[in-house]
């Protein structure tokens, strides 16, 4: 689409996430990245050298680069996502850098929530840990469909493949009860640069990529729906123009699948049926459109659309209903969510009322155990729920769809963002659940 | 589904559009802060598209420092003019004279004036949204902002108490007197602003390109010289080729020596820069957590 003289070099973006606390190496392997592929700029450099945060090692700090906050740099810690921004040649990065501790779940779920790749550190000499474990819950909770566990401070266990693949199937135990699609490890140190931009000459047992190379090569494309066609409405756009007399064109960012003319489809929650008459793009009026395209179509009936409505193909209908079950990240410091509590729910472009009608169950982040007799989720906590809506709402598994799966509750009161939820299939009966049910 | 690839920039594009689109459904009164510089040129191109056939749904507002590059009020004037777009314009000038903005003995610099003016307008016209044209990768305090960032009823970011933002979900919820600043263009880097500019073919100030001006070495920096600045004794007066990096109050605003004279050129430029572009601006400079500071008090 990008094809004009002295446009930007074809190349895609990824996102990835990625979490850890302060020792795991994290903001050094960040600063390598930069660093190597020249990334941070001198006066960016001087600023650091001039806050003379210098480690033992006579290193710069680079988790200052990150921590941007001054409650950060005073308290040495990241409270915040913070989002940095590099790119090669042949992709465009965006990481969301999150806080590691337990304190900051709910950072951590707002940077996985857009990532199409989960990057975790594990420190080779201690291995898999209980941080490590709720970072690839919470990334297979989100449904990141890339995981890269990177095992640093090889350096520090003397490049040691038994080491590599012991800590390889002691993540492998834990992970299979998640649902991850794709894990990748590798050994590196992030202090040395080995295996980050530039292979390793330390470690000839390991035959797969370095980082950046698996970042610019991970394939991306396929990991979204472009079988379920979906255009949640944002708003309808109606010129009023002598141009545009009669156009009603609505607009939303395309969720899953793709439109073109002539396609048959459904209005929801409505359920009413038309054709498409016309799409446009960026550009204007085109072929298809499809996701996460920013679209406008126009259809061939009158019929009564507004912002919060969702367009979709006719063969795979999302679910209509006032009742929807989800996992909860409870976000808000002020209250707990409790059963019978009524918050404003935002699904794609629908705002509505909801009322907590159940709390399943609280998941121990760190061992994956259920307590069933939780009454609350507190801050941080994450949990099974169900709520019911004012009106009926559309909507689709998040497994499906990260886009059309998805909620936030609001505070009526307070305005706060109170939780996010991924939709999920209400509970069997039985106590046994598979364990995709988990998310 | 190989075919079904965007680039990274329809993919900043599809997303600045998406947050552009909330913004006239879920606000009552928005207004997109137009100054005619680099980003928020961006910015009116994306409007334009998020609406079309129709034209965008708001006002434009400029906080005029009265400290300009007079290159950049004619272009401002004339690009408005081109959309046919209501263009509203206060100035911190005014702004002192009325006594809302006081100016600090010993500073030249305007843009900490702007922001009671700011707040002063988004009041008087009662806009409960102001569109804006920042980047997240400019500086480290905006790293850690919201697209949907959250201001009290004094017109206050507070950065411990910013509501999540998962997916793209914003909540666009305020009480009456309180207000939002969205950013469009939060995940675009300078680079990509440049490749927009070239791919979209839009026209940006002159300034922007190479050419001749008078400056003084000041802070590491070259000043033009304007009659807002008074030369020093040991400061000889240069004319040299430049152009501006980022557009700001003139008195602050360091040109860099330049000999692009296109698009293309200033593409090539900043790809090799060793410098960010804010390193350029006086302003920023003051401590390390100078954009922070500003921030909270309602800068844009």
């Amino acid at each position: 689409m990008t094809d004009s003289p002295g446009s930007a070099p074809e190349m895609d973006l990824l996102r990835f996430t990625t979490a850890g606390s302060v020792d795991d190496g994290k903001s050094t392997l960040i600063g390598r990245l930069l660093f190597d592929s020249k990334l941070i700029f001198e006066d960016q450099l001087e600023a650091l050298q001039a806050s003379a945060d210098l480690t033992g090692e006579g290193q710069i700090n680079l988790a200052n680069l990150t921590d941007g906050l001054r409650s950060e740099r005073e308290q040495g810690i990241t409270i915040d996502v913070a989002y940095r921004y590099f790119a090669t040649p042949r992709r465009k990065f965006i990481i969301a850098d999150a806080p590691g501790h337990v304190q900051y779940t709910r950072n951590m779920v707002t940077g996985a929530s857009t990532a199409n790749l989960a990057l975790i550190l594990v420190d080779a000499r201690q291995g898999v840990t209980s941080q490590t474990r709720r970072h690839a819950y919470i990334a297979s909770l989100l449904r990141i469909p890339h995981l890269v566990l990177c095992i640093n401070k090889m350096d520090l266990v003397g490049w040691s493949e038994e080491r590599f693949r012991e800590i390889r199937s002691d993540f492998e135990a834990f992970s299979a009860r998640m649902q991850i699609q794709d894990i990748t490890y590798i050994p590196a140190s992030a202090l040395q640069g080995d295996n980050v931009v530039e292979p390793s000459t330390h470690m000839p047992w390991y035959e797969g990529k370095c980082l950046l190379r698996h970042l610019e090569d991970v394939h991306i494309v396929n990991d979204r729906n472009f079988h379920e066609k979906r255009l949640p409405v944002q708003v309808v756009i109606r010129p009023h123009s002598d141009a545009h007399h009669d156009f009603r064109g609505y607009a939303g960012q395309v969720a899953g699948g793709i439109f073109r003319a002539g396609d048959p489809v459904m209005v929801v929650p409505s359920m009413k049926k038309s054709k498409v008459k016309a799409v446009h793009g960026p550009e204007g009026e085109t072929d298809e459109v499809f996701t996460p395209m920013s679209a406008t179509l126009e259809l061939e009936d009158d019929i009564d659309i507004g912002r919060g409505d969702m367009i979709v193909g006719q063969d795979y209908l999302p679910r209509v209903d006032y009742e929807l079950h989800a996992m909860a990240c409870w976000m808000d410091d002020r209250a707990p969510l409790r059963k019978g509590t009524k918050y404003l729910l935002k699904l794609n472009a629908r705002t509505t009322r909801a009322m907590v009608t159940q709390i399943a169950f609280k998941v121990d982040i760190e061992t994956l155990e259920k307590d069933r007799a939780a009454q609350s989720l507190d801050l941080n906590d994450i949990g099974r729920i169900a709520l019911r809506t004012l009106e009926p709402v559309a909507y689709d598994m998040y497994r499906r769809n990260r886009s059309t799966g998805a909620f936030i509750l609001v505070d009526e009161v307070t305005h706060q963002t109170a939780a996010v939820g991924m939709i999920c299939e209400p509970l069997p009966e039985s106590e046994t659940e598979p364990p995709e049910y988990m998310i | 589904m190989e075919g079904y690839r965007l680039s990274h920039l329809d993919s900043l594009e599809a997303e600045s559009i998406h947050i552009l689109r909330e913004v006239a459904a879920e606000f009552e009164r928005p207004v997109l802060l137009f100054s005619g510089g680099k980003d928020s040129i961006c910015m009116l191109r994306l409007a334009e598209k998020a609406f079309r056939p129709a034209r965008f749904p708001f006002p434009l507002l400029n906080i005029d420092t009265g400290h300009n590059f007079p290159e950049l009020l004619e272009f401002r004037d004339s690009r408005a003019a081109e959309l046919g777009a209501r263009l509203i314009v206060r100035t911190v000038e005014d702004a002192i004279a009325k006594g809302i903005a006081r100016e600090v003995p010993g500073e030249t610099s305007r843009n900490r004036l702007q922001t009671p003016t700011l707040l002063a307008a988004l009041e008087e016209f009662k806009f409960d949204c102001a569109i804006g044209g920042a980047r997240r990768d400019e500086e480290k305090a905006r790293a850690k902002e919201r697209v949907f960032s959250f201001r009290d009823a004094f017109g206050q970011w507070d950065p411990k108490n910013q509501r999540p933002e998962p997916w793209n979900l914003f909540n666009a919820r305020i009480h009456p007197g309180e207000h939002m600043r969205v950013f469009p263009l939060s995940n675009w880097t300078e680079m990509d602003v440049w490749h927009y500019i070239a791919r979209e073919n839009l026209r940006i100030p002159s300034i922007y390109f190479s050419h001749s001006r008078e400056v003084v070495r000041r802070d590491g920096q070259w000043l033009p010289v304007s009659p807002l600045i008074t030369v020093r004794a040991n400061e000889p007066v240069k004319t040299l080729r430049v152009r501006v990096r980022t557009i700001g109050d003139i008195s602050c605003t360091g040109c860099i020596e330049s000999d692009a004279d296109s698009l293309e050129a200033i593409i090539a430029e900043v790809s090799a820069a060793r410098v960010t572009e804010r390193g350029s601006r006086a302003d920023d400079k003051r401590s390390e957590a100078a954009m922070e500071d500003r921030k909270r008090e309602g800068y844009f």
